[in-house]
């Protein structure tokens, strides 16, 4: 049995290079036993590369991976317990969906019965129970979804790596299979390590997220921490709409110079001369433009040259006709002070 | 006036597509099907032994004669060479095309493919007797195996009565080799298409589910390009089946189907017999196509 406080897995150092070009770039990660964890990023930003390398498609350049402590940096995919769960499913399209989840139990010579039971185990975890007679061809892509989840997960991998899984699925199925990965995460307790560039994505099903960028990690944290707290302008960026303040209007709101963000959700649209509360920001700009967007309505707000800011306000009590009216008004934006998050960089 | 024309095969489609399709339509039934049919029809006519004359008159007699022991002889005769060669064929293809498909560089990839294909575009019977060459007793070949003081073996495999002859250039394992080499490219080029249409993440979920590479090729990699496998035999088989310049240059004194439907309908005159002889193949190939289809190797071509 594996010591709870040793890493499900552990980058020490890790780089690829493809030629010229640092895929991953002396990544540091500890990825927590029993954790789901995303690495979100945009493409190109090394996340798939670490994944391709925890499961052994892809060897490091350099340092080294432990998967619970044991250095799997030079074993092929076959000898790591780990299973993975594939962007375009990888189904063996000759095989019926029964054979293709017990794939890795053939492979490692379980008999015949007890597969068979494995498999039907296995169906009903991902609710597709009679469907081990047809042929992958026969399923739509949410039902090819599952029977890929199944396949990694009859096996019972330490890991389970999942390489944008939900990323051909339309928004309500996509919805749908995040909740239930979630559910499924939690009822077989495996770690689940998933790359998404999906930001939403990752907030919702997340214990802890890692933010990629050009091959290296920019911040790592809870969905909270990401969100609320991000570390870079990057995170800032990447992670949700963010309003960045930076040179002489932040040096006047904060007193330093330094960039600083804030979610568009945190800010109030008040009128010119409502009071200013002492643990509350407040500047006043011109509503650019104005969107409405039936559950919320979106702000631009002009401070001034080259700043502003994007405000977001539930339609509580208002209608179109009223947000759309405040287009070219001046007005007065306030948020607290806790809102203010400094980013790095 | 054009804008007319055009306007009104728009609204004829079908008119369109019966102009176009027409002629090589046409072509198709008369001259290729047509004639067929004329080989067909020819083959329930008979010879008179004493004329020499084509009797035009509804006989199986013409079969019967199939089925003398030297006849016989000779369909088994190139059916085992047939089989063979494809057999052989596969499992040199096999490793190249693999290799082609999915690991040589795209650069690396045009160049292996023109390489298959060249010898395509030069003549077949200049490339036949450049073997005759290669193969002869005093050829290069044969100053190989010297070379490497094996010809006492190759002395041995010659003094074999079904397969040797005086040398490699006259023998059923000369023709053998010519075969193998001649045909190889239609063997290629179906398995590398084949495995190109795997996609290798396949190949990566079987490794990830603890297949080791060679289990991986035997429950993916092999049952998927098994359609290339038949769609590339269908051609080395068939080939190899009619082919009568190979015996003919090579061979000894035993017949081939294809050296004996040349024989009879030239310097023997027996058109019936040639055309019955031909039948043979026609029926072997049919029955084989059929089995082919049903695996799954038209979708390979």
């Amino acid at each position: 049995m594996t010591n709870p406080s040793t890493p499900a897995i552990r980058f020490d150092q890790v780089s690829r290079y493809f030629g010229e070009v640092k895929a991953v770039d002396h990544v540091d990660l500890e990825i927590r036993d029993g954790e789901f964890f995303s690495m979100l990023g945009p493409s190109g930003s090394g996340k798939t590369t670490c994944l391709r390398m925890i499961a052994g498609f892809d060897k490091p350049t350099s340092g080294h991976i432990h998967l619970y402590g044991q250095d799997v940096s030079n074993l092929p995919p076959y000898e790591r317990d780990v299973n993975t769960v594939f962007q375009d499913y990888a189904l063996f399209p000759h095989m019926n969906v029964g054979d293709n989840i017990a794939y890795g139990l053939m492979i490692r010579k379980v008999p015949k019965s007890e597969r068979t039971k494995r498999v039907n185990e296995m169906l009903e975890l991902v609710k597709l129970s009679g469907y081990a007679g047809r042929k992958p061809s026969q399923l739509s892509g949410g039902q090819r979804q599952r029977v890929a989840l199944a396949r990694a997960l009859i096996n019972h991998p330490k890991v389970l790596l999942l390489d944008e899984p939900l990323g051909a699925l339309d928004l309500k199925l996509r919805q749908q299979m995040q909740v239930e990965l979630k559910s499924i995460q939690k009822r077989v307790g495996i770690t689940f390590i998933f790359v998404t560039h999906d930001q939403e994505e990752a907030l919702t099903m997340s214990d802890r997220i890692a933010v990629f960028n050009e091959g290296k990690i920019e911040q790592v944290g809870t969905p909270a921490e990401i969100y609320e707290r991000p570390a870079s302008t990057f995170v800032a960026g990447f992670v949700g709409t963010s309003n960045l303040i930076v040179g002489e209007l932040a040096k006047r709101i904060t007193g330093s110079d330094q960039t600083f963000s804030v979610r568009p959700e945190k800010i109030h649209l008040r009128a010119v001369g409502d009071k200013i509360d002492g643990n509350m920001i407040s500047v006043d700009g011109v509503v650019r433009d104005v969107v409405y967007l039936g559950l919320y309505t979106r702000y631009l707000v002009q401070i001034d040259e080259g700043n502003d800011l994007v405000v977001i306000e539930q339609n509580l009590k208002t209608t179109s006709m009223d947000v759309l009216s405040v287009r070219g008004q001046k007005v007065r934006l306030q948020w607290h002070k806790d809102h203010i998050s400094r980013v790095g960089g | 006036m054009l804008t007319r024309i055009s306007t009104f095969f728009h609204q004829h489609p079908r008119l369109v597509l019966f102009l176009l399709l027409g002629p090589p339509m046409i072509y198709m039934t008369v001259v290729y099907l047509g004639s067929l049919f004329m080989l067909l029809v020819n083959s329930f006519y008979s010879i008179d032994d004493f004329t020499g004359m084509v009797i035009r008159e509804f006989t199986l007699k013409t079969y019967a004669q199939l089925f003398t022991p030297a006849n016989r002889e000779i369909f088994v005769r190139t059916a085992s060479m047939a089989a063979a060669v494809t057999f052989v064929d596969a499992l040199i293809a096999f490793p190249l095309a693999y290799y082609i498909a999915k690991f040589a560089s795209p650069r690396l990839k045009t160049w292996l493919l023109i390489a298959v294909t060249i010898p395509l575009w030069s003549s077949y019977l200049v490339r036949v007797y450049a073997w005759k060459l290669i193969l002869a007793k005093e050829g290069i070949l044969s100053w190989f195996i010297n070379l490497l003081h094996l010809d006492g073996v190759l002395e041995w495999l010659l003094s074999f009565e079904a397969i040797g002859g005086s040398s490699l250039a006259l023998s059923p394992i000369g023709m053998f080799i010519v075969f193998v080499y001649i045909w190889l490219p239609y063997m290629i080029l179906p398995i590398q298409t084949s495995l190109e249409r795997v996609p290798g993440s396949l190949l990566e979920a079987s490794s990830d589910l603890g297949a080791k590479p060679f289990q991986t090729f035997r429950n993916v990699i092999l049952p998927l390009a098994f359609p290339g496998v038949v769609a590339g035999s269908i051609f080395t088989f068939s080939l190899t089946l009619g082919d009568f310049i190979v015996p003919l240059v090579l061979g000894n004194s035993k017949f081939f189907i294809g050296q004996a439907v040349y024989s009879y309908q030239g310097t023997a005159g027996n058109i019936p017999l040639a055309a019955a002889m031909t039948m043979g193949p026609v029926l072997i190939m049919i029955i084989y196509l059929l089995v082919a289809r049903r695996l799954g190797a038209f979708d390979a071509l």
